[in-house]
């Protein structure tokens, strides 16, 4: 059942003879057979929203509908891969065709050739239904793939066997209980608008150890949580993004580049083969799955590009393994939604973005979650959601932004203020906040220690009160301070420069552990206390602050991975000797 | 085949409807004869049915809408390459205006180009030293980078410009070297300003230059960046050659395209600006780059001016969003006399960490380039502090801070416009400057760089 075109502006395509469709068909439009799908139908005309560049596109031209929505394939094969925001393979579309991506190319997104080794868990005579695992693929050496009966399918084994398998070769024979007989593949397709199903969804009480202090300490995310990085241009949330990539305590990363940079991509794609995962010590790209669309891709499949990325996450999460999805920027994402909405001749709502922009958000949002996978076994899986949202000027008060902070639970607020001081991660402590500390506190107290959120608050509140000292400060100076007060600021100081500052690019920095994290701000706070404790007995503070230890305390965090431990400990010592040491000889100046 | 018709319906400058056409595509190029037989050309920008929206790129005078004639010439626009563009001069179309032959076209390419495979982009990481300062030290430029200078009106951003492309080099120089540019909507003195400085050093037969200025056509404008753009791809990558794209000035670039998008009445996004202005930009600055496989590089450095030096302007904002860093020029360092006024602090350049350190310019870089960050920060602070509350109220530390950004800002940020330093001699310059603070400041140095380096010429 062929159309015709009878309209084309950028993107958009109207056509007609369509009336056999249905509303969000993937279609072929033109001799390039461009990719498409359609988005509203009235009679028999369809609006189309074409996924690549609709030059030389005019009314004649056929339109074929596929008769299915957009899908993608989930099997082995999409880890250490990268895709475009429809999950066309880039590294196979560049054999093909060089560097710059020609249309209507038709690639498979899952190579058809490539052979796995297929270990069955079931075997013939076995009741199987809707995600029992059948078998296994150890797709990288990070990741084992299970091969999960499909949606919509149960009954009994017929036949199963192990060897090598291409995805789309049939591994097990089904019977249906409906008397059907089912082809088992290692591949199975889902469409990507459509939330993929499990059990019963759980509250997160699980941290996601990130590695970096600020947001492990200050402003945790819970796995199965929701996160949101704000930020003007230059204040480094592609580096946080980055950074909850490689170190993200998670079984599976999926990173989607949605309207950004492409040497962004290029970036994660040299860097990840050479990183070691700190838990496995298998590279890190080994548990990635990469999806670029990126700023001079087309438009609308950057729309896609979300929905593509979190059915692959939802996927792995349904073999039970904690995922993260991060979306660098959602803000990209609302844009194209904006230019689609536009074209389509919708009424704006606010800043010309589509009435719908909150709702789609709060949709993509929503299918993070800690889950009871379907299927026998008892399989827990978790599916963490991170998205950036690049405002305009830096000003939040935008709908994509409020929409956004409206859903997430944790928000890393950026601050351009700390990027030009360098203070990176320019994660500012009083505007962000995490609401999953309460329910993650259980964890913290028998897993780390009770110190650790107390530590966490004690911290807080020091930080928030040089916020007010510093206004002080800044009407009467220094001066006019309590010895009290001005030990806060030292404090206050050293929390933000030995401790929040993290450095991405050097490698001892770049990820620090839950215990080396803890210990490092147990010296600043006892460090913090002896003083305190010196000064009842009448030390002198300039004396106490600068003591010779201070400097080693600064340069704690550039401590050797292997010998941070004894260092720490000879810190604590000198610390204490130090301190008493002034406290001892109080009267001399 | 090529059909003509004289069925212009309406004329709403810059836009045109055309009805009962057949066969027209999305995108085509076209052209219109006037009744007096001068031809003007136009593009498609929507097409129902038989009635095509055209844009025109030049001015809608004269036009008849009976006598009229178009043309559709069954393709985009297109440009003619040749490694003979080289030291020559073209309108904003890509015609050749200076008196010339035609260019012995060796391809003909559709200016738009195809998006660039990120699998196949090659990660830029090779330092170019440019001689200045605050962009070598603590805003690295690499090939392949797209670097833009935000500027003012009044600034000297041109001069800037013309320095970068000046000095300019690789460490280990050899290779073959371009620069393309395009004045998109700026006056004929800037224009010219560029070309002097280009025949003064002898740049000028390496140069492709194409004019697009204040009086000419604005439409023009949305051709203009993709012409150099699509000139310059043709030399990196088909020429192995290392081409430095200088598009100026941006902001003219972006009220072209308002002007089409109220003129089609479009939902506008803020200020005007179309909401699809980042994915536009981004079709533009992201053709820079390298690719896998090929010598040849795209580095670019687009100037804008912001409209009242606002920085969260549409233009430069979305700008940043797209390139990789911004060197901000700032106004108030201008008045003080400081030249090239780089305000360093919201400066940024993103690959920088790609560009330094051992083997590209040296071990102590990256430690000296935050350093010097973070100290500047802290002595502005500091200076702040001494206006409202005077000297008295700083700690010692802190006057030695605020001592410390007035002499960087002396020393090290300024340095005229004519005065080329070496790598090393900045990254010196930046120790001798780092000796005013005391040692235990320095905490983002590694202590072996501060034995090494620091009060060395002592």
């Amino acid at each position: 059942m062929n159309g015709k075109v009878i309209k084309v502006s950028g993107p958009l395509v109207v056509a007609e003879g369509l009336s056999d469709a249905n509303v969000s068909d993937v279609v072929r439009v033109g001799k390039q057979r461009l990719i498409g799908e359609i988005l509203n139908m009235t009679d028999d005309r369809a609006s189309i929203q074409v996924y690549e560049e609709t030059s030389g596109l005019g009314p004649g031209a056929e339109v074929e509908t596929t008769g299915y929505p957009l899908s993608v394939e989930l099997g082995p094969g999409m880890l250490d891969g990268i895709f475009d925001g429809i999950q066309r393979p880039l590294t196979e579309i560049r054999k093909l065709t060089g560097a710059t991506i020609t249309r209507g190319i038709d690639v498979p997104a899952l190579s058809r050739e490539k052979l796995w080794d297929f270990v069955p868990t079931v075997s013939a005579g076995d009741r199987v239904s809707v995600g029992d695992v059948i078998g296994t693929v150890q797709e990288t050496s990070a990741i084992l793939h299970k091969i999960m009966v499909p949606f919509g399918i149960s009954g009994t084994v017929v036949s199963i066997q192990k060897g090598n398998y291409t995805v789309a070769d049939t591994v097990c024979l089904v019977k249906g209980d409906d008397g059907a007989s089912h082809e088992l593949t290692l591949m199975q397709k889902w469409p990507v608008r459509k939330n993929r199903p499990y059990i019963k969804k759980h509250v997160p009480t699980r941290p996601l150890n990130s590695g970096q202090r600020v947001i492990d300490t200050l402003f945790p995310l819970a796995k199965g949580g929701t996160a949101a990085v704000p930020g003007p241009f230059g204040s480094g949330k592609t580096v946080v993004q980055h950074q909850l990539a490689k170190w993200s305590d998670v079984d599976v990363v999926v990173y989607i580049g949605c309207g950004e940079r492409g040497n962004e991509m290029t970036d994660v794609l040299m860097e990840f083969p050479e990183l070691k995962d700190p838990r496995s010590g298998e590279p890190l790209m080994k548990r990635t799955v990469l999806i670029a669309n990126t700023s001079d891709m087309p438009v609308a499949a950057r729309e896609a590009s979300i929905y593509t990325g979190i059915t692959i996450a939802e996927y792995f999460r349904d073999m039970g393994y904690d995922v993260a999805v991060i979306a660098d920027s959602t803000s990209r994402w609302a844009e194209a939604l904006r230019e689609m909405s536009g074209r389509l001749e919708e009424m704006p709502g606010e800043e010309g973005y589509p009435a719908y922009l909150a709702s789609r958000l709060a949709q993509f949002y929503e299918r993070a979650g800690v889950v009871e996978c379907l299927g026998s076994g008892g399989r827990q899986g978790s599916l963490t959601a991170i998205g950036a949202v690049s405002p305009p000027g830096g000003d939040t008060s935008e709908p994509v932004s409020q929409a956004t902070m409206r859903i997430v639970k944790v928000f890393w607020g950026l601050d351009s203020g700390l990027a030009y001081a360098r203070h990176f991660p320019a994660i500012n402590w009083l505007t962000s906040y995490s609401l999953y500390v309460d329910g993650l506190k259980k964890w913290f107290d028998s897993e780390i220690g009770v110190k650790f959120m107390q530590n966490r608050e004690k911290s807080l509140s020091i930080l928030q009160e040089e916020a007010s000292l510093q206004e002080i400060v800044k009407l009467v100076g220094q001066d006019a301070l309590s010895s009290a007060d001005r030990l806060t600021l030292e404090t206050a100081k050293m929390i933000r420069e030995d401790f929040l500052q993290q450095n991405a690019f050097v490698d001892v920095d770049s990820y620090s552990s839950y215990e080396r994290q803890s210990t490092l701000l147990q010296i600043i706070l006892d460090f913090d206390t002896l003083c305190r404790n010196a000064m009842n007995q009448s030390a002198n503070l300039l004396r106490l602050v600068n003591i010779p230890v201070r400097e080693r305390i600064g340069r704690a965090k550039m401590v050797p991975e292997d010998e941070y431990r004894e260092a720490y400990k000879r810190i604590f010592e000198d610390i204490k000797n130090q301190i008493d040491e002034i406290s001892a000889g109080g009267d001399e100046k | 085949m090529i059909r003509e018709y004289k069925t212009i319906r309406e004329i709403a400058s810059p836009l045109m409807m055309v009805s009962q056409v057949e066969g027209v595509t999305y995108n085509e190029l076209a052209e219109i004869e006037l009744p007096n037989g001068e031809t003007r050309r136009c593009k498609v920008l929507e097409i129902d049915g038989d009635t095509a929206v055209v844009q025109l790129f030049e001015s809608a005078a004269g036009i008849n809408l009976k006598e009229s004639k178009v043309r559709f010439l069954g393709h985009t626009l297109e440009l003619a390459v040749s490694e003979d563009m080289l030291g020559r001069v073209f309108d904003g179309m890509g015609k050749p205006i200076d008196g010339g032959p035609e260019i012995l076209a060796e391809a003909h390419l559709d200016v738009n180009g195809l998006p660039m495979n990120p699998a196949s982009r090659d990660y830029p990481n090779e330092f170019i030293q440019t001689g200045i300062s605050s962009i070598d030290g603590l805003n690295t430029l690499v090939r392949g980078q797209k670097l833009p200078i935000f500027s003012g009106s009044g600034l000297p951003h041109a001069a800037l410009a013309a320095q970068i492309a000046r000095q300019a080099k690789v460490l280990d120089d050899s290779s073959n070297f371009a620069v393309v540019f395009a004045a998109i909507g700026i006056t004929f003195e800037e224009a010219e300003y560029f070309v002097q400085e280009f025949r003064r050093t002898g740049a000028i037969d390496r140069t492709v230059l194409f004019t697009n200025l204040a009086n000419d056509p604005a439409v023009e404008r949305i051709a203009t960046p993709r012409m150099a753009l699509t000139a310059a791809e043709y030399l990196a990558f088909e020429k192995d050659m290392h081409v430095l794209v200088i598009l100026t000035d941006i902001t003219n670039y972006a009220e072209a395209l308002r002007e089409v998008s109220a003129a089609k009445k479009e939902v506008p996004g803020r200020r005007g600006y179309p909401g699809y202005l980042y994915t536009d930009l981004a079709t533009i600055y992201e053709r820079a780059g390298r690719r896998i496989g090929k010598k040849g590089s795209i580095t670019m450095i687009p100037i804008l001016t912001m409209p009242e030096d606002d920085k969260t302007h549409p233009i430069p904002d979305l700008t940043g969003y797209i390139t990789e860093g911004q060197i901000i020029l700032s106004r108030e360092l201008f008045r003080k006399g400081i030249v090239p006024p780089v305000d360093v602090l919201p400066s940024l350049s993103r690959l920088k960490d790609k560009g330094v350190g051992a083997g590209k310019t040296r071990e102590d870089h990256s430690g000296t380039m935050n350093q010097l960050f973070a100290a500047y920060a802290r002595g502005k602070d500091a200076k702040e502090l001494m206006t409202i509350l005077g000297e008295a109220a700083l700690t010692d530390t802190d006057k030695l801070y605020a001592k410390f950004a007035d002499e960087f800002e002396k020393r090290y940020v300024s340095q005229s416009f004519n005065v080329n330093r070496t790598i090393e001699e900045t990254l010196d310059l930046g120790w001798e400057l780092l000796g005013i603070l005391p040692v235990s400041e320095l905490k983002r140095v590694k202590p072996e760089h501060i034995e090494k380096y620091l009060h060395k010429e002592q």
